[in-house]
């Protein structure tokens, strides 16, 4: 039976991309104690090293004196995950949506488009330097034609 | 290092070259690099390619290897040559729905159909 007790925690890693790695994994483990299906654990792996790499390399710009910041509380009903960098920040809605014209055979710009595809809730500070996602247990996601609101 | 490098295997069949990416997770930038090292190599060394690329193994990628996929389309095309995908896992696929890759990218279900594809068009 999965555990009932709610699982927080504040984690602070390095600039540098495979520092996602045990956190990730951790986080991941919890949700499979706690009844998540494969659908879940999937979303929230996909979201969490695209949200750690934007991090890392548009955020801290793989500065190694500058961290990235990973909360998460997982209960029975849902994951929710901040990831804030110590750079200046982004607009989102700036981003151009790649699935449409030439962007479409664009090799880059689909990290915001999956994350915000795969978890129920994705937003972004004021500044841009930090991500709030939530995925809720066994709660479909959209329809791809309608996903990619940021 | 070079043992946490993710690797290819390579096999032809049929006049086609099938690439199999042979690790179930492909997430960072080093493996990333390692993988359009591999497969450019093998586009280098042909020209008018009939190119599959295998996802039996993977589970899991980041945005990062979509791009990767791109750049080899184009590097295949201006060889005059062809790629396709095939044994795309479910959740993977997924994927390539949400980004509308599936428009861009032919996508067979398995290597059979995916060499006989070729001979169909000639």
């Amino acid at each position: 039976m999965a555990s009932e007790a709610p699982i927080q925690c504040s984690i602070v890693v390095e600039s540098k991309p495979s520092a996602m790695s045990d956190p990730c994994r951790q986080i991941l483990a919890v949700m499979r104690e706690k009844g998540f299906s494969k659908d879940d654990v999937f979303a929230v792996h996909l979201a969490l090293e695209e949200a750690f790499l934007n991090a890392v390399k548009h955020g801290n710009k793989m500065d190694p004196s500058k961290t990235v910041t990973i909360d998460y509380a997982i209960d029975p009903e849902k994951v929710e995950i901040r990831i804030q960098d110590q750079g200046s920040g982004f607009n989102p809605q700036t981003v151009p949506d790649p699935r449409v014209g030439e962007n479409l055979y664009r090799p880059e710009g689909r990290g915001l488009l999956l994350m915000s595809a795969y978890m129920h809730v994705f937003e972004y500070n004021e500044r841009g330097n930090g991500v709030h996602m939530i995925r809720y247990k066994d709660r479909p996601i959209p329809a791809p034609g309608d996903a990619g609101q940021v | 290092m070079a043992a946490i490098q993710p690797r290819v295997s390579v096999e032809y069949r049929e006049g086609a070259t099938v690439v199999a990416f042979t690790d179930d997770k492909i997430l960072e930038d080093t493996d990333v690099r390692a993988l359009r090292e591999s497969v450019e190599a093998v586009i280098e060394q042909a020209g008018g390619l009939h190119l599959v690329l295998d996802f039996r193994h993977v589970r899991f990628l980041s945005s990062a290897v979509l791009g990767l996929l791109i750049r080899i389309s184009k590097r295949v095309s201006e060889q005059g040559g062809q790629l396709k995908l095939c044994n795309i896992h479910p959740g993977i696929y997924e994927v390539f729905k949400i980004t509308r890759l599936t428009n861009v990218f032919e996508i067979y279900e398995d290597v059979n159909s995916a060499t006989q594809s070729f001979s169909d068009r000639q």
